[in-house]
């Protein structure tokens, strides 16, 4: 199983590899950096524009770029962006901020999800079935941008009610907030309702609906009544052998959910003001910066491929049939 | 048994009186969309302490449903009124709580299908250790009942418990699961085993040792067993007594030896007569039941089993029969109002059912007399090969060994003969017949159908001889496209080969008639149909190009008794009447003992014994064989209980590495009393196939006669 695992492990490295390759090679060919340059007003003069084009190593071919940039990514240099700040260490706090959004949202949203789900399957018709169902497709057909705003809205109403700012929603601190630490622990919580709360329910709808197939599929089965039928509870027999086994599809849904979001959640970030990975996407296209494309390109590859690597982990660990 | 006693030590228990089990004018129904399904409808039965009850009856018939409900495991939408008493202590109306202290403690139950019975997630010492955790609590460590999983494990006679109680289900075969399951009932001692149909996915040398196992099991736990079947051999000689179920009651119950030799329910003479006997030589006519048990949501009022009856009068339309004494004797009841007048016929038992139900031998086509030699082969393979690459990795593919699933086998099958192919699973009967269907060139070995090597066709000429050679599948549901009419089921073959509309339009009805359906259904769709009826389809739609051979893979074994008689009728029928030649693959040797001339046994991808079918069921050569007729249970209370079973140890090896030598050496019993050299030529030496007698085959080396029926 091991060896299973590292082999794995070599075959993503080449896969991340190629896939940077091809973001960077596409971001190099539609950026045009020297275009904005260019078109300042008044334009920079010829010689400002050759410094800055060597500077990009825009005068090399792209392969050639490519392998320079990557000699030091290899080094755990990332390069500097288009504003001349070194990328190392932005992503180092961009990765940070990512994470301390989406890891409470994603881990809330996977326990409710699943709880959400085997509640559903085991009424299934009854009304909680159907208010779990319902609940679940008004979320998953709202688009986040929306599902934030009015989340935003109600915590302002709630403000408004208490006329206190309980819960705050831009940014990951208050600015030029200071006290103990407990004091700007609870900063960061207050700031970290709403969002979280955002995710969550995307996470819960969502999860909640294969959970509750999954289950669904377990509920009919033999094994489940055999565990009855040596003297388990039914709530017992369910939980001990029905959830145990209806949890093996999902892991590789928990692995890949988790993989995607902490890219994909460039809206979330966006409207909550916290400065992550997927904002920084949308910045590096804006402002035609290659590195920074590439290397937020580099750091999706990762998480997805890691992801597919937890899912095998996962897998091998919840169903004994697939270990090798 | 000592090991096993001191298991159980029931010393601390008063010894009960009165019956362990009472269950009184029990009904169970449950909504569907057409109304309330009556599954089962007032009934009332008592079992005594240490008495097995056997329960038998149709699908459909109420008897598993009426048995979850003794376990308190229906589904919530079920509605369950009358009474269920569990040593007096009624268990109607005991919450999920309650119910569960007795589950599995004192009334503890083993399913139909052991593949799926285990939780795939924990391994089974664990799922055994936790029917004693759960019920002993706090009195029993998790050692201690870790430790007692293994004693269970080796009762029910695993080797090498220590190290298979830490293997998870998927690492057990069928048999050893069903054991595993069987050592869960028995963990906490309990006073009552239900067994719903614990023997019927298993293979027949396993049916038997799961069958020793359960005797086993009652012996050391003294418990009542209630066993459901379908299958009246698996009662004959296990069982005390008997209940018969049709439509949710019960319609005749009594001890077993009076119930087979004198049945006095019209249901149950029938059901005696549909079964095909290993023990019959001569031709032997099968009762059909004709029709369908009836749909339980809106039964007329009269005797349910009335539509189907040979013997229905007006009277039997008006009301519906209780269970009333048979022949002034309370232990033996049956609900019909003309038992008196069974009672008074001169005939018993399977004759009397061939009487009543108007049963007849099915004539024999002029070429069966035509000795075998003068008539043309349809089919010959010799030394048919067939091996399947074991491979590993992924992007590298490597070979890492070889299923030998047919290895070897040479027969052939003459003009109107029907060959029989018995043997467990796995022993390479679907491969071979997968090799004929695929009419290519064998890996080794030549395969020649109609006088034709199947290496020089060329794709004209195979689709040329598919026209002479059909299938019919064991599945009669899988085997139908659902979104098909059966019209155009039937015509598919006749389209791919190119006939004209007209000459469908006027065969399709032909054919519907050919096989006992009625034209006007050609509209309907296969689900419209039942089990019986969609297998006369499928053998409706081989038969449509008019072919020569026909393979039939289990083309019964899906179907209920009754229902399954009646298809082996049309089948022998229809080879008299088309002249056409079987080759029979079954499972069920009492079915090919029916229906086949010659019989082919295999056991891992070899034929070890093949003749004629009365030659090789009367005196069997190969221990093989015998073991195999011996373990096929006979519906006759008296004789299967003189029987003296031989049973094979273990499970199948595994094709990847047969076993040198004779590859039935290491289950064989004849082999392990055998002197050391003799035991040397068995390991060494593969036995060839030898002459044996006329027209008989066997391939072993010590081979001699013993009769096992």
């Amino acid at each position: 199983m091991t060896g299973f695992l590292l082999r794995r492990l070599v075959n993503y490295v080449v896969l991340a590899f190629v896939a940077t390759f091809l973001a960077f090679s596409l971001a190099s060919i539609t950026f045009d950096p020297i275009g904005v340059l260019q078109q300042r007003n008044p334009p920079p003069p010829a010689a400002t524009i050759d410094a800055k084009r060597h500077d990009l190593h825009l005068d090399q071919p792209i392969p050639q770029r490519f392998f320079t940039w990557m000699g030091g990514v290899v080094q755990g240099d990332f390069g500097r962006t288009i504003a001349d700040r070194p990328i190392t260490d932005e992503l180092g706090r961009r990765v940070g901020v990512s994470l301390r959004l989406f890891l409470l949202g994603i881990t809330i949203g996977i326990l409710f999800g699943v709880l959400l789900g085997v509640v559903s399957a085991i009424r299934q018709y009854k009304f909680s079935d159907y208010f779990a169902t319902l609940f679940s497709f008004v979320v998953l057909s709202t688009p986040v941008f929306v599902l934030g705003t009015v989340l935003k809205l109600g915590a302002q109403n709630l403000n408004n009610s208490i006329g206190d700012n309980v819960l705050l929603f831009t940014g990951e601190t208050t600015p030029g907030f200071e006290g103990s630490w407990i004091a700007s622990l609870l900063d960061r919580v207050q700031h970290l309702i709403v969002p979280t709360l955002t995710i969550a329910l995307g996470q819960i709808a969502y999860y909640s609906r294969y959970q509750r197939s999954s289950m669904l599929d377990v509920l009919g089965s033999d094994f489940l009544r055999t565990a009855q039928a040596k003297g388990l509870t039914r709530r017992k027999a369910l939980f001990k052998h029905g959830l145990r086994t209806a949890l093996i599809p999902m892991a590789t849904l928990f692995a890949f959910g988790f993989g995607l979001l902490v890219v994909g959640g460039t809206f979330t970030e966006r409207l909550f003001s916290w400065f992550g990975m997927g904002d920084w996407l949308i910045t590096g296209i804006s402002t035609q910066d290659t590195n920074v494309t590439a290397t937020v390109t580099l750091f999706v590859a990762v998480c997805v491929l890691f992801s597919g690597w937890l899912a095998d982990v996962l897998y091998a660990a919840l169903d004994p049939r697939i270990r090798i | 048994m000592s090991s096993a006693e001191l298991l159980f030590d029931s010393a601390d228990r008063p010894a009960p009186t009165g019956p362990v089990l009472e269950v009184h004018d029990l009904a169970v129904s449950f909504p569907s969309e057409s109304g309330r399904v009556r599954a089962v409808r007032g009934l009332s039965y008592q079992v005594a302490p240490g008495e097995v009850l056997g329960i038998v009856g149709e699908s459909g018939s109420g008897k598993s449903v009426s048995s979850l409900a003794v376990m308190g495991l229906l589904p919530p939408q079920a509605r369950i009124t009358g009474s269920i008493k569990f040593q007096g202590r009624e268990l109607i109306g005991l919450n999920d709580g309650e119910l569960s202290k007795i589950r599995g403690k004192r009334v503890s139950m083993v399913f139909q299908d052991p593949l799926s019975a285990l939780t795939p997630v924990y391994t089974v010492g664990d799922q055994i250790a936790e029917a004693l955790l759960v019920h002993r609590g706090a009195k029993i460590s998790k050692q201690a009942a870790a430790k007692r999983a293994v004693e269970l494990l080796d009762l029910v006679g695993i080797p090498n418990a220590v190290e298979r109680a830490k293997a998870f289900p998927h690492e057990f075969s069928g048999g050893m699961r069903q054991r595993a399951v069987i050592a869960m009932a028995i963990a906490n001692d309990p006073d009552l085993i239900i067994a719903d149909e614990p023997t019927t996915a298993l293979d027949v040398t396993v049916q038997a040792q799961v069958l020793e196992v359960l005797k086993t099991a009652q012996e050391v736990t003294g418990a009542g067993i209630v066993i459901i079947t379908h299958d009246l051999g698996v009662v004959a000689g296990f069982a005390d007594r008997l209940m018969v179920m049709y439509a949710g009651k019960a319609v005749e119950t009594g001890q077993v030896d009076e119930i087979y030799a004198r049945p006095r329910m019209p249901y149950t003479l029938g059901l005696l007569g549909s079964i095909p006997r290993l023990d019959v030589g001569e031709k032997q006519p099968l009762v059909p039941i004709v029709g369908q048990p009836p749909s339980l949501t809106e039964l007329p009022p009269g005797c349910p089993f009335a539509p189907r009856c040979p013997m229905e009068v007006d009277a039997c339309r008006t009301a519906e029969p209780e269970l009333v004494d048979v022949d002034g004797s309370a232990e033996h009841r049956a609900a019909c109002i003309r038992t008196d007048e069974l009672a008074a016929s001169d005939t018993e038992g399977a004759e009397a059912a061939v009487e009543i139900f108007g049963a007849e031998v099915v004539e024999e086509a002029p070429i069966a007399k035509v000795p075998r030699e003068e008539r043309k082969i349809v089919l010959q393979l010799s030394g048919l090969v067939k091996h399947y690459p074991v491979t590993k990795g992924v992007v590298l593919k490597r070979r890492v060994g070889t299923v030998h699933a047919v290895d070897g086998i040479s027969f052939d099958i003459r003009e109107g003969e029907t060959l029989g192919v018995v043997g467990e699973s796995g022993c390479g009967k679907t491969t071979t017949l997968m090799e004929i269907l695929n009419l290519q060139k064998p890996m080794g070995g030549t395969l020649s159908v109609l006088g034709q090597d199947a290496a020089d066709l060329n794709a004209k000429s195979r689709k040329a001889i598919r026209r002479d050679l059909q299938v019919v599948f064991q599945d009669p549901m899988a085997a139908l496209d659902p979104r098909l009419p059966i019209f155009d089921v039937i015509a598919e073959p006749m389209q791919v080969h190119d006939l004209d509309k007209e000459h469908i339009a006027n065969r399709v009805p032909e054919l519907l008639d050919l096989v006992g359906l009625r034209r006007e259904h050609a509209s309907r769709y296969p689900a419209e149909f039942s089990g019986g009826q969609r297998q006369r389809i499928g053998i409706a739609r081989a038969l449509a190009l008019n072919p020569k051979l026909l393979v039939l893979d289990e083309p019964v074994s899906a179907l209920d008794v009754s229902i399954q008689a009646g298809v082996i009728n049309l089948l022998e029928e229809l080879k008299a009447k088309l002249g056409l030649s079987y080759l029979f693959v079954a499972h069920d040797l009492s079915v090919v003992r029916h229906i086949a001339d010659r019989v082919a046994v295999m056991y891992l991808g070899k034929i070890v014994e093949i003749g004629q079918v009365d030659e090789v069921f009367d005196a069997p050569r190969h221990p093989y064989t015998q073991a195999l007729l011996s373990a096929i249970p006979i519906p006759d209370p008296v004789k299967e209980r003189q029987r003296e079973r031989i049973l094979v140890t273990g499970d199948l090896p595994s094709p990847a590495n047969p076993p040198s030598g004779c590859r039935f050496r290491t289950r064989c019993f004849l082999h392990a009393t055998l002197s050391e050299d003799k035991q040397r030529t068995c390991v060494e030496v593969e036995p060839p196939r030898q002459e044996q007698g006329e027209d008989h085959e066997a391939a072993c080396h010590f081979a001699q006669i013993r009769q096992v029926l």
